[in-house]
Formats: structure tokens, C-alpha cells, sequence
């Protein structure tokens, strides 16, 4: 099988840098700082795939720079030094060679792909919601960025996505502000899922919210993972959450993946000592 | 310096500074020195190269304060020849306080030929109106921009909206007026209405009435906007597409005066002013466009106002 | 009515322009001369230059003369006729250090090498109004004048050079090496090119120079007072003149043209824990005459907006450069006053349509 989605010597710093930077950082120095110009790899030469209707987790700790991963994909910020394909075949994908490096194509190229193809849930719905606008509102913006330009039928696609993830839809014309923590992540995942993405993105998405909260959330995303069967990553410190909605892991330290394998394997037989601590302290 | 450009704006009639009082003596024709004319005319060209796009330009300082018009002002002297034949207009009067000062300033230093006629004028410098004469191939119209960026309803900062330009990336201004349906059943917007110029840029058409936008679209006319506190040119030129923002099922909608008419020409079809009469509180309303509701008035053959899309909604 | 006085036409203008005429000259009084104003309003002028950023004190004094007293006015009549002007060049760069100094102070040291000079300033007088002012007496005020030139003439003159205050911090390598920015080559030009955002630090500089001083006054106080992190120590404040060095196009000698009053504050501002390595900030201020809010404001917007992200709007550089021009603001301000009648009408239409249609069901919940 091909995959959707391939990363290839992903870094990004932030620094000057220097020639020392890559020997002195990482896992094994126990640092993503280099000592000599004080550079930060947030992260480095990460390389990894992502197969159709795949659900990939991320693991670490906070500053592992799983995060930062994802962001990069998003084309949130610049890497330093990174190759990134993505399957372009579908509605709405601009045109561009199958060959071509997604970062190194132009801005307004850039947001074509990620308007057709991605759609990303952030820990922090400021990031991925305009609180000043309806939430009904927010879902329509990705469709008005795909083209969309009939105010009714954005209205009848806005309320079957906040139906499908449980948002009342009465409420599609208030302010997201007024929402609830759950419920202001159930309209970001709406509106991710609005053009129907190849990629799904979940940074920390339940991070911050009840237990009680967080496990409905849990339970909706892997409904319509089995529904939809969207390839996603999802980033977590949780490894709860990790197995609840993944079946292959990427483990990621100071930057560095430090093991990956399939999520039950890593779960239940952890190779690399950081791994191991991280499954025992969860116990 | 530069060799001199084969411009409209070549020698002054011989005896224009006779018709100054001395101390004028000390400006030169059209007011701006030649490096600027050449400059605001080079931009201009880059604006119309460009339909929409906004075009930085070295503004001057001109002798009518920032925001009065300084920048349809600084186009109109760069491009003003001694031949040419000068209308001003402010809400669509000849004669308002704003049109009557720039006309007074630009004879001054020019000695050009003024009128009020539509058809006879060969540069127009407006603010807020687009005739309702059509007009005509090498007809200039000059708008003055108080605020060039259409953008700047959703985005108070100059590099973020840059950016949007250059990503053609316009979702939050239709988010804007899809809030508006949202919250009022109805799109806000009332002049100034922003439009996408050749299926690219979203520009704003200064604040003319809605009324007007259906004359930008594929006009004859050459039209100039420029902005002298904000230091941005852009133009549409003759027959470039311009659509204002609207949804399927929400149409662009000009302003509605179905029924009325001009209580003094008795035209049907112009933009109306409504004018509240001091002694019975009565309203009435009469043509904006003074020049036409005159020409109306006096009955010569004009052409019928072209339709407006009053009937479009 | 609102409609007659728009529809005014010629005659309204010109009869409006003779009614200011009257109320500027109709009294009593001598009529000022502009030598007057030069001489005795003397801070009045050089605001005026500096805003209308066009140094000429005669002309700055007619502007004042002419705008019966209103600075923006003042200025933004000597700045239109600066656009007159042909560019004929650009002077030489010139070292402030060699500064033909009147008055120099530092509130970072008690002593400085060269000594605190006070020179002329009412920052230490009590502002009480001065009666003896409202009938002085020509000569009197004369012979006080000339007894006061003959006792300076006993006192030691000034040195011609003093060394710069934040040099000497400069070479214990305690500030922070701030660098024309990389990504401009030349200098700006703000009068011959829009600026565009970020904005090279020497159009910064030109732009503050000649904005407005109370509008930067607001804009830099908001940031001592809390809205920002700025916490300044004047390093150094000047008050001078400085050659103007031009090079002749034809033989290529560098000739000094003449002279220019100018004001120059150096802050230092202590670092905020997010700009890293420990050292002290420097904020720069400029401005033609003599004007210390406007340079010390300056410096300190300067400062403000030297760091990376702003957290106040005097710190972020877009939002401090496209609000200080006095001329703009204030056309744009009094611009509201032209009519408006054509678009209020469409905004009329508007509100009609909404207010005659019924409402979204939802509107009519509680």
C-alpha cells in the first residue's frame, strides 16, 4: 500500500545554529538545546508515513516536539530543513506534481493543499476557532475557502457536521465562546472534518478537559474514525489515549523519535528505556 | 535626469501665470514637480497592469488636507494635460463645498478648461458617485479613496492583509457577510461594498453607493482610485470584470428607490438624494447627480441613465 | 440646513475664507510679525518644523502666523509646500558626538565626563504666571538681557565635542548592539516611498521624527505607564547644533551648508526577561528645534518597538508609525466633516430593508 502521507528529515530550530548543533541534541544527549549557540531543535529529522485510513499516534512528554510536528504539516510556521508528500488526488487539491515537496511550494499553494486536504483540532480552541464568530460560522469559513458560496447549503452542511458530533444545532449561531471546553472541541472537529479532509491532525485535543468530558470526546473521534475511516495523527501525552484511538505509535523525545512500532506492541513491550518509563508511570 | 516623457501633462499654456496671483508664481504646472508626476504615473501603469491591486506610491503632501481628496488630487495633476477638460464632483454635486475647492486649486495651477458636463469632460475626479452618464472610452475617472484596503473591515493590520492579497486568501471577508445574514437576514454593507476585480483581487470601489458598482463592471472608462493618506493607487481598467461579493442565494442588491422619482427633473432610474423639507417635515428626493438632473431638466436628448441593477434582487 | 451649506458652492468658500481672515487680524492689536514669532515663540516654530519636517524657521513662523497659532495647521501648511521643493540630495551622515551643545543632561549618572550642562529650560522654575510679562518694558527687558550676555562673557566656554553618555556603556559591552537590520540596504526614504511593514529601522526613525508630538506623547506614555515594558533612563538628553555636510555634486568636496537646532534623547531601558542576554536597551529620539517631550517620546517608542512580539500597542511598529503623522490624523479627523450624504443614504437603505423584513426565527427567543 502506498501511503497518503510521508515525512522525510523533518527539523525545526530555532536559533542560529552551528555545526555542532545535531551531534550535541536529541535523546541520547538528553537535550534539544545546543550547548554551544544555544539553539532549540524543537525537532530533528524526524521521517515517518502515514497509510490510508490509518490512525497514527504521537507520544511524549511536553517540549518532545510532537507538537511541533504536526504544526509543520499544518504549515502553521517554517521548518528549518524537511521533505513532506501528500496524496493530492481528490475534490478541491490544487494541481501539483506528486513529486513535489509540500514546503517547499509558494504560500498561496500551501493553503490550497491544507484548505483541501488537512484539517487539524488544536489543544487550544482559540487556535482553532474565531471565538467572535458563530460556530456555525467557523465551519462555514473552511467551506468559503473551498468555494463554497450558497449560504443555505453551507447552513444544511454546517448543522449535519455539529449533528454528527453532537453539538445541539440550535445552538450553530452563538459565539463559540459560550460554549464549554468539550463542546468548543466537538465544533473544531466539525469544522476539520468540514471538506472532507485526506489527513485529520489531533494535537492534544482532549488535554484540559474532565475526565468525563474528555472520554465523550474520545468516544466521538473514534466513532467517526470507524465512520468516516480518515487517515489522522493524533499527538498525546496520554497514553490512554494513545491506545484507545491509535494502532501504530511514533514515540518522540527531545526532538527524536525514539521508538515506533504498532500501539499495543509499544504499549505492552517497550523497547527503549524512555518508553518503558513512560508506560510504567502510567500504571 | 530622466529624459522628459511624451506625457499629457506636457508645457503649460503659455500664459497660465498670468491668471495667478504672484506669489503662485513659485509652482510649477499642475503644482507637483515633474519627478513625482512621473512617479504617481509609472505607479498608476503598474495599478492598471494589475486590476485591483493595490500600488504603494510615494504620496506627497498636497495644499488640501489628508483625507479631502489628496490622492484623486495627486492623480489628477499627474496625468492633467493643458487640453484636457476638468469636472469635479463630491456626492455627485459640481458644486459641493469639497468638489468646488479641488477645481478652484487644480484651474490655479493648470489654467484648464472646467465644466459640469459629463459627456464634454475628458478627466472626471469624483468622490462617492460614478456619473450617471455613462461614459465613454478615454474618459478618465478619478475616485478618492479614504480607506483603500476592502479588507481592513476584518484585518486592522497592513502585512496581514498584504498576505491575504497575495494568497488570494478573502474566507474571512465572506465570513463577514456571512455573519451578517446570520445576524440580520441581510448583508450590512452599504457603500463601499467590496468587489473581486478580474476574478482576483478583492478591492474597495471607495464608498460609492451600491448603486454604482454595476458601472465598474466592463466600463469604458478608464477608472483611477487613489488613496493620498493611505499611499495606495489601483484602477480598473476598460472592460475588466467587476463582481461585488454575494452568495447564491443572497444577491448583490443596489439600493432601492422603486417608485420615486426626482421631484425636480422628474428622472427615474438615479441615484436620489432624500431631502427633508424644513417647513412639512415632507421628504422629497431629487437626482444626485446634479449635472444630469440638470441636462434632464433643460430636456436635452440625453441617453437614459443606464439601468442600474435596481431590479436585480 | 446641512444641504445649503454643502451646496454652498464658490461664494460660501471664498466669503468663509475672509471670515478666518477677520478673526485671525480683526483686533486691536499690533499685527505679529514673523520675525516676532521666530524670536520670542521660538518652541512654537521649531514644533512646526519638526512636524511639518521642513527646517526653516522663517517660513515654519509665517505657517504659525498664518494658522493663527494651531500647530497642525502650522505644519501641515509648511509640509505641502515642502512638496513643492525640488530634491536636490541627500546630506552626509553626521556624528551627534561633534553637536555644538546647549544644554546636556543625564539622569543615569550624577556626574558625566564633561558635566551636566542645564542651558536653557523652565524644568526647574515654578510655573507661575509671570505679570511682570503682561507690560514689559522694551528696554529694561533689553538692558537685563545685554547685563545678563556680559556676565557670561567671564565664564568658561563650552567644550566643542562632549563624549556621548551610552558610548561609554557601549564599551563596557552593556548594550545591546542594535543593527541598521539586515534586510535594508540603503536608507529609506519615507517621502519618496510607502513604507511597507516591517518597517527598516530608518524609516522608523524619519516617521517618528516628524509625527506629532502630543499623539507620540499619548502613544509612549501609555507604554511607561503599564501599557508596555518600557521603563526609561534618560542616558542622555541634548539640545544643539549640528552641521549640515553636503557633498558638492561637482568636485566631490564634503562643504558644510549650514546648521540645524536638534533635540536628542538617548533612554536605556532595562530588559524585559523574554529579550535574553543581559545587557541594557537603547531607544533613540530625534527631532528638529527644540522639542524634549517629542525626543524623549521618541526614544521611547523606539525602544518600545525594538523587541519581537508586541504586547501593547505603542510596541507594535504598525500600529505606532501609521498613527503619529499630525497631518494625516488630523485631515482624516476633519475629513467627517465633508459630506456624507450619498453613503449615509445607502446605509439608510440598509438598516430600512432589515428593519421592514421579519426576523430570523431565532432572533424572537428570549
Amino acid at each position: 500500500m502506498t501511503p497518503i502521507l510521508q515525512v522525510r528529515n523533518l527539523t525545526k530550530r530555532y536559533g542560529p545554529g552551528c555545526a555542532r548543533c545535531l551531534e550535541s541534541t536529541g535523546a541520547r544527549r538528553e537535550t534539544n538545546q545546543c550547548p554551544r549557540c544555544r539553539s532549540i531543535l524543537a525537532c530533528r529529522e524526524v521521517a515517518f508515513e502515514l497509510y490510508p485510513g490509518e490512525v497514527l499516534g504521537i507520544v511524549g512528554e511536553s517540549g518532545s516536539g510532537k507538537s511541533t510536528v504536526v504544526r509543520l504539516l499544518h504549515f502553521d510556521f517554517e521548518p528549518t530543513t524537511g521533505e513532506f508528500f501528500l496524496s493530492l488526488n481528490g475534490n478541491g487539491a490544487p494541481k501539483i506534481d506528486p513529486g513535489q515537496n509540500l514546503f517547499g511550494l509558494s504560500a498561496f499553494h500551501r493553503r490550497q493543499v491544507r484548505n483541501a486536504r488537512m484539517g487539524i483540532v488544536y489543544q487550544n480552541a482559540r487556535m482553532g476557532l474565531r471565538m467572535k464568530v458563530s460556530a456555525g460560522g467557523n465551519i462555514a469559513e473552511r467551506l468559503l475557502m473551498a468555494g463554497w458560496r450558497h449560504v443555505g447549503r453551507m447552513r444544511e452542511r454546517a448543522s449535519g457536521l455539529l449533528e454528527q458530533t453532537e453539538v445541539p444545532v440550535e445552538r450553530m449561531d452563538e459565539l463559540p465562546r459560550n460554549f464549554s471546553g468539550g463542546m468548543q472541541q466537538r465544533v473544531q472537529i466539525a469544522k476539520a472534518l468540514s471538506t472532507h479532509p485526506a489527513v485529520l491532525l489531533l494535537d492534544e485535543v482532549t488535554t484540559g478537559l474532565d475526565v468525563s468530558v474528555q472520554a465523550r470526546v474520545l468516544d466521538l473521534i473514534r466513532g467517526l474514525q470507524q465512520d468516516l475511516g480518515v487517515a489522522t495523527i493524533v499527538v498525546s501525552h496520554d497514553l490512554g489515549v494513545i491506545r484507545l484511538l491509535t494502532s501504530r505509535t511514533i514515540v518522540m523525545r527531545h526532538g527524536c523519535i525514539v521508538e515506533e512500532g504498532l500501539s499495543d506492541q509499544i504499549l505492552e513491550d517497550p523497547q527503549h528505556p524512555y518508553t518503558q518509563l513512560l508506560v510504567n508511570s502510567t500504571l | 535626469m530622466t529624459p522628459r516623457m511624451p506625457s499629457r501633462a506636457s508645457a503649460p499654456p503659455a500664459d497660465w501665470r498670468d491668471s495667478l496671483p504672484p506669489a503662485e508664481g513659485r509652482y510649477s504646472y499642475a503644482f507637483l514637480d515633474e519627478g513625482a508626476k512621473r512617479e504617481i504615473r509609472r505607479r498608476m501603469l503598474k495599478a492598471v497592469a494589475i486590476p485591483g491591486c493595490q500600488v504603494p506610491f510615494g504620496s506627497r503632501e498636497m495644499p488640501i488636507a489628508r483625507g479631502w481628496g489628496t490622492g484623486g488630487l495627486q492623480l489628477t495633476l499627474a496625468l492633467i494635460g493643458p487640453e484636457d477638460v476638468l469636472k469635479v464632483i463630491d456626492q455627485g454635486a459640481d458644486d459641493s463645498v469639497n468638489a468646488v475647492n479641488i477645481k478652484k486649486f487644480v484651474t490655479r495651477v493648470t489654467g484648464v478648461a472646467v465644466t459640469t458636463d459629463t459627456a464634454a469632460a475628458t478627466l472626471i475626479q469624483t468622490r462617492h458617485r460614478i456619473p450617471e452618464e455613462p461614459l465613454r472610452p478615454n474618459q478618465l475617472l478619478i475616485f478618492q479613496v479614504p480607506i483603500p484596503e476592502p479588507l481592513r473591515l476584518v484585518e486592522p493590520s497592513e502585512r496581514e492583509t498584504r498576505r491575504m492579497h497575495a494568497e488570494a486568501d478573502y474566507s474571512r471577508m465572506w465570513l463577514y457577510l456571512y455573519e451578517d445574514i446570520v445576524k440580520f437576514n441581510e448583508i450590512t454593507v452599504g457603500a463601499r461594498y467590496p468587489v473581486l476585480v478580474n476574478r482576483r483581487h478583492l478591492m474597495d470601489p471607495s464608498p460609492i453607493p451600491r448603486w454604482d458598482l454595476p458601472k465598474l463592471d466592463r466600463g469604458e472608462a478608464l477608472f483611477l482610485f487613489c488613496a493620498g493618506r493611505e499611499k495606495r493607487i489601483y484602477a480598473v481598467p476598460p472592460y475588466t470584470e467587476v463582481q461585488p461579493l454575494a452568495f447564491e442565494d443572497f444577491a448583490f442588491r443596489v439600493e432601492a428607490f422603486a417608485g420615486r422619482r426626482c421631484a425636480r427633473c422628474g428622472s427615474v432610474g438615479t441615484y436620489l438624494d432624500e431631502v427633508i423639507d424644513d417647513a412639512t417635515g415632507r421628504r422629497t428626493y431629487s437626482c444626485s447627480d446634479t449635472a444630469f438632473c440638470e441636462k434632464a431638466l433643460r430636456g436635452n436628448s440625453v441617453k437614459e441613465a443606464r439601468p442600474s441593477g435596481e431590479d436585480r434582487a | 440646513m446641512g444641504y445649503v451649506a454643502v451646496r454652498g458652492g464658490a461664494a460660501a468658500i471664498e466669503n468663509a475664507e475672509k471670515f478666518s481672515e477677520v478673526r485671525r487680524a480683526g483686533g486691536d492689536a499690533t499685527l505679529l510679525q514673523p520675525e516676532q514669532i521666530r524670536e520670542q515663540l521660538h518652541l512654537a516654530v521649531d514644533r512646526v518644523m519638526g512636524e511639518g519636517s521642513l527646517y526653516a524657521p522663517d517660513l515654519a513662523a509665517l505657517a504659525f502666523k498664518q494658522a493663527a497659532g494651531d500647530t497642525f495647521e502650522a505644519a501641515f501648511i509648511l509640509r505641502s509646500y515642502r512638496t513643492t521643493l525640488p530634491r536636490l540630495g541627500y546630506s552626509e551622515p553626521v556624528a551627534t558626538e561633534g553637536m555644538r551643545v546647549i544644554r546636556r543632561i543625564s539622569a543615569a549618572f550624577k556626574d558625566i565626563p564633561g558635566g551636566q550642562i542645564l542651558g536653557p529650560t523652565p524644568d526647574y522654575t515654578l510655573r507661575l504666571l509671570d505679570f511682570e510679562l503682561q507690560d514689559e518694558s522694551v528696554s529694561q527687558t533689553r538692558q537685563r538681557i545685554q547685563q545678563l550676555l556680559r556676565d557670561t562673557e567671564r565664564l568658561q566656554p563650552l567644550p566643542e565635542r562632549f563624549p556621548k553618555v551610552v558610548e561609554m556603556l557601549r564599551r563596557e559591552g552593556l548594550l545591546v548592539q542594535r543593527h541598521a537590520s539586515g534586510e535594508d540596504p540603503g536608507l529609506a526614504d519615507i517621502t519618496r516611498q510607502a513604507m511597507a511593514f516591517p518597517a527598516p529601522r530608518s524609516a522608523q526613525l524619519q516617521t517618528l521624527a516628524r509625527g506629532e508630538t502630543g499623539g507620540m506623547l499619548a502613544l509612549a506614555y501609555s507604554n511607561m505607564r503599564g501599557y508596555g515594558s518600557v521603563h526609561p533612563v534618560i542616558g542622555e538628553l541634548r539640545v544643539g547644533f549640528l552641521p549640515v555636510p553636503f557633498k558638492n555634486p561637482r568636485t566631490g568636496s564634503v562643504e558644510c551648508i549650514g546648521e540645524v537646532q536638534v533635540t536628542e534623547a538617548e533612554v536605556i531601558a532595562r530588559l524585559t526577561a523574554a529579550e535574553g542576554s543581559a545587557r541594557f536597551s537603547l531607544g533613540y529620539g530625534l527631532c528638529f528645534g527644540h522639542n524634549e517631550t517629542k525626543a524623549i517620546a521618541m526614544a521611547v517608542l523606539d525602544r518600545a518597538m525594538s523587541g519581537g512580539e508586541p504586547a501593547a500597542p505603542s510596541e507594535d511598529q504598525e500600529f505606532v508609525l501609521t498613527h503619529v503623522d499630525g497631518i494625516e490624523s488630523m485631515g482624516f479627523c476633519n475629513h467627517y466633516k465633508l459630506p456624507h450624504y450619498v453613503t449615509f443614504q445607502s446605509e439608510l437603505d440598509r438598516l430600512r430593508r432589515i428593519q421592514a423584513r421579519p426576523g430570523r426565527p431565532k432572533d424572537e427567543q428570549p
